[in-house]
């Protein structure tokens, strides 16, 4: 098991002359910035980690003439902040990224679709977007982006909720295939990225692949930013290297007494402490988009538990049947269980419904609901039954 | 051409095919319960789920397009399970109450119920936990949230196939449902009754509002004298709610099922198809004499059929500033209402007061037409229930009519006289061809120029229709339209309706008459009629009723005997005050929101 331990990085809110970097990007044919971000081992920032460079090329490689880049902005995992810290100090180098991306995949427009309750940054995030216009045109590129305001609802952040919300429709998520790279907003070829992928992106361009793919492991390349919440004497934004265990993270950012950590918001996973060793936080173990919370042992795994499963009851688009009904009957079934209304041997049915939700919901809210419900359940049974 | 293995069997299908289709080449059934024919894919009940091999998760059959190599199976441990759970969650939000319920065994989650789900429910219920309502605003149907599984087939329906969006989807998570305007009931939101919803809910959510009782209770009264009439396409439909092949003409056994029912006189709305044909040819020749000959510019052309109730209201919501180009005419069920209680009343002697007078229509939007004030032109509720094809077949049930083994038996009279005219009224494009029937032989005195009286360019399945009949060899009277091409269109369905009316607001509409049905295919396809529908189902429907036409004797609506018998003693003539006080009718502008 690689194990780079904990390192901290600073790229990502590094200030860099965007102007450069992006004269050297439009200087690279199209083939060579894709084929750098596939060097650099990139893969999204988002949580689900899709390779950023097969995303592009795949957008790239559509005829159609008009295509889009979508930065996701609107970082809705519970737990998850860095999006907006990223956007509050280095919007430009995500203007940079998308208008990198764009060239690489043959966009003229770029959609930036930021979260309704951070509509505060709105007016700073409009006037830096006017200099990076004004930089790009003088540069002589014919680029543009604008934005797009969310409404609250989690489920915009899946990226094809998130088309039909930028559409004017209901944000509810669409069948893939097609998938965005063929048929994204619009229903145009779309690459769609997550706000710290398209700066890092901007990053990888500046200081080349090769520099990037050194950090982090062979499945986790590169560093990470990390949203610290919880039980922590020290909660805020950290950029670190990919490749630390979760024992190596605790003994950075716990109060000594954590008893789980959980990794990747509301539907990422629950580490109990006996894990906490031999679990790497990377594509390899534990997957994030940046959200990790702390528990100490005052903390109901419980009450944790309700919380999330409250959450998706309320934030599942409603569509289909897994996600809908399985969310309510895995919230009602853990609280019967508490109660003493319903045996603890139903918590066992509860775990198969959560593994159907996980293989027969239609996206990814509904095929994640059961990563927290399972780790919690299974490391922390007795807090649920008594 | 795509190859794919499912369940170890090689099928190729062209490109862009699901699985689901695929799958039905090679006879492998896989449940489905969202999925439609005659809708777009919505991929969300996910019953359909099965296995692809290499892939994380199931797929969806019905929306997953097949791809070279693929290897399906879709009766896997793993995909029984997911589906054994998924009909039990479908149940766990559903209010079960089968044994009541008006589609119990017609009921699609019922059926996977018992395929799937017998026996002990695995989860908690959840009925006690949603605020369900019922909503019995609309005359026409019935809402019951406690029933709906959120398929969205309804919402798909409203908007696909009749550009309303009456119903959508609103709330999320747990709340998520299907809902109106600003939730407000349903007899105040733009809907138009069609009942096309009706037609594809899956379950007893959306069900037409049933006046079965009040008829037995009519039927049973003493004092009453009980009329009914028959829709035009009830009669090549009725039979698939009685163990028939869609496309079995029934009519025969239908009349002398009516009979056994204990309705005092058994007659024909197609009587009053043949007089629409009468008033409504009549009043477009008027018309357009006063716009060709007299030069009126106040006259408004292109005349619009108004035999649909679904189209009526369409276009009071959607398109309020052409009312004036609707034919004056009411539609035949509510001619034959206002005669039943004048005409019929004095021809047999009897207090219209103690008529009563049912309809069986192919149509939910007639009980709601039936309620409207304007048609209480008898001085009493010209029609009092208005039942659809599938309560008459629920009552010859009830009654225990061996429907099969019936003999077959003819209208009474009067009011029972048709033509193949009539008939075909039930078709889209129907109603275009028994007027162009009569009213070419009234300007030219000759048959219209069509093989055997087919005026096929009007007929067929086709959103938007249009044909030309150019006008020769005028009668005295008619020589203004010497040469004239008579423009007509015909449009089903009011998505396609109302891409007619855009061109008319536009302007670029060049007929002169239109045409439409508010039913996909027409009143064959109505709101009312046997479930399930396809386009295959009313392809066959429409082939029964033009068939019912090819085996009339008389096929033009003048030479309806009754009908010119009318017009002697009681009308006078087409389009008289007499008609016009009975027959005729103008409708409201309504809120478009």
């Amino acid at each position: 098991m690689e194990n780079k331990g904990l390192n901290k990085v600073d790229l990502i809110f590094e200030k860099v002359d965007p102007k450069e970097v992006l004269i050297k990007a439009f200087n690279m044919s199209n083939d060579q910035i894709i084929q750098d971000m596939l060097d650099s081992g990139l893969k999204g920032r988002g949580g689900a980690g899709f390779p950023t460079g097969m995303k592009w090329r795949f957008t790239a490689a559509e005829k159609e003439p008009e295509k889009f880049i979508v930065c996701n902005a609107d970082e809705g995992e519970p737990g998850t902040f860095k999006d907006r810290e990223i956007l509050d100090r280095v919007a430009y180098k995500v203007y940079a990224g998308m208008a990198i991306a764009g060239k690489a995949i043959g966009a003229k427009q770029g959609i930036v679709y930021l979260r309704g309750e951070y509509k505060f940054l709105l007016p700073k995030l409009m006037a830096e977007l006017e200099l990076f216009h004004k930089m790009i045109s003088d540069i002589g590129y014919d680029f543009r982006i604008r934005y797009c305001l969310g409404s609250g609802a989690y489920i915009c952040g899946e990226e094809s909720a998130l088309f039909e919300s930028i559409e004017g429709y209901r944000g509810e998520p669409r069948n893939k295939p097609p998938y965005p790279t063929v048929e994204g907003v619009f229903h145009k070829p779309t690459s769609i990225n997550n706000v710290e992928t398209l700066v890092t992106a901007t990053m990888i361009i500046k200081n080349g692949p090769a520099s990037y793919s050194q950090l982090g492991t062979k499945d986790s390349r590169g560093s990470k930013v990390f949203s610290i919440s919880g039980d922590t004497p020290t909660p805020g934004i950290y950029e670190l290297e990919l490749g630390m265990s979760v024992q190596e993270f605790v003994n950075e950012f716990g109060d000594g007494d954590t008893k789980a950590v959980q990794v990747g918001g509301a539907s990422g996973f629950c580490v109990p402490r006996k894990k906490f060793a031999d679990t790497i936080i990377g594509f390899e173990g534990v997957p994030t988009g940046g959200s990790m919370k702390l528990f100490n042992s005052s903390r109901s795994m419980y009450n944790v538990l309700h919380n999330y499963l409250d959450f998706f009851a309320e934030e599942s688009c409603g569509q289909c049947t897994p996600c809908r009904v399985g969310c309510q009957q895995l919230l009602k079934g853990v609280e019967k269980v508490k109660k003493g209304e319903a045996k603890s041997i139903y918590l066992n049915e509860l775990v198969k419904l959560a593994d159907t939700m996980k293989i027969a919901s239609k996206c990814g809210l509904g095929q994640s609901v059961g990563n927290a419900f399972k780790t919690i359940v299974e490391n922390f049974r007795e807090e649920i039954i008594y | 051409m795509i190859n794919l293995k499912i369940n170890d069997q090689i099928v190729t299908v062209p490109e862009g095919t699901t699985v689901l289709e695929a799958a039905k080449n090679l006879k492998i059934d896989i449940p489905t319960l969202c999925n439609h024919t005659d809708l777009c894919v919505a991929g969300n009940c996910r019953v359909c789920v099965v296995e692809q091999t290499g892939a994380k998760t199931l797929v969806a059959a019905c929306s997953m397009p097949v791809s070279e190599g693929m290897d399906i199976h879709t009766n896997t441990l793993k995909v029984r399970n997911a589906r054994k759970h998924i009909v039990e969650l479908l149940l766990s939000e559903h209010r079960s109450d089968c044994t009541k319920c008006y589609k119990n065994q017609k009921c699609e989650l019922q059926k996977l119920a018992n395929e799937f789900a017998f026996g002990d429910n695995i989860f908690l219920d959840l009925v006690e936990d949603h605020q369900y309502s019922i909503d019995r605003s609309s005359p026409s149907f019935v809402k019951d949230d406690s029933k709906c599984i959120r398929c969205q087939r309804c919402v798909r329906t409203c908007s696909q196939l009749q550009y309303i969006s009456a119903i959508a989807v609103s709330d999320k998570g747990a709340n998520q449902k299907i809902s109106s305007f600003s939730n407000k009931p349903m007899s105040h939101v733009v809907c138009t009754n069609c009942g096309q919803c009706v037609n594809r809910c899956p379950t007893g959510a959306l069900v037409e509002k049933t006046y079965i009782d009040q008829v037995w209770d009519a039927i049973y009264n003493p004092d009453k004298h009980v009329v009914v009439q028959t829709a035009p396409a009830v009669r090549v439909a009725l039979g698939e709610d009685l163990g028939y092949d869609p496309g079995e003409r029934v009519t025969g056994k239908m009349v002398t099922a009516l009979r056994q029912l204990g309705f005092n006189s058994v007659l024909d709305t197609d009587f009053t198809a043949d007089l629409t044909i009468i008033e409504e040819g009549t009043e477009l020749l008027v018309r357009l004499k006063n716009a060709l000959v007299n030069g009126d510019k106040q006259v408004s052309l292109p005349m619009f059929t108004s035999c649909s109730p679904g189209w009526i209201k369409f276009i009071e919501h959607k398109y309020p500033e052409f009312l004036p180009n609707l034919s004056t005419c009411k539609s035949p069920q509510q001619m034959f209402g206002a005669l039943a209680k004048t005409f019929y009343a004095k021809k047999r002697n009897l207090d219209p007061s103690k008529v009563v007078s049912v309809s069986i229509m192919p149509c939910t939007a007639k009980k709601f037409e039936a309620e409207r004030p304007e048609m209480r032109s008898s001085g009493f509720k010209d029609v009092d229930y208005v039942l659809t094809t599938r309560e008459l077949a629920i009552m010859i049930k009830q009654a225990g009519l061996d429907f099969r083994n019936l003999e077959v038996s003819k209208y009474d009279s009067v009011m029972g006289d048709s033509t193949g005219a009539a008939v075909i009224f039930g078709a889209t494009g129907g109603v275009m061809e028994a007027a162009l029937r009569t009213a070419y032989q009234i300007v030219t005195g000759r048959d219209v120029p069509f093989m055997n009286l087919n005026i096929t360019p009007v007929r067929g399945m086709e959103g938007v229709k249009e044909a030309t009949v150019k006008i020769e060899g005028c009668v005295d009277e008619w020589k203004f339209l010497e040469g004239a091409e008579l423009k007509v269109a015909i449009a089903h369905g009011l998505t396609n309706a109302n891409k007619i009316m855009r061109l008319v607001r536009e302007g670029k509409a060049p007929y002169h008459f239109v045409e439409v049905m508010a039913c996909p295919g027409g009143c064959i396809g109505g709101g009312g009629q046997p479930i399930p529908t396809s386009a295959q189902i009313r392809k066959n429907r429409m082939e029964a009723i033009y068939s019912e036409d090819e085996h009339m004797v008389l096929r033009k609506s003048h030479e309806n005997p009754e009908v010119i018998a009318i017009y002697q003693e009681f009308l006078e003539k087409a389009n008289s005050h007499k008609s016009h006080e009975l027959l005729h009718t103008h409708y409201v502008k309504r809120e478009s929101y």
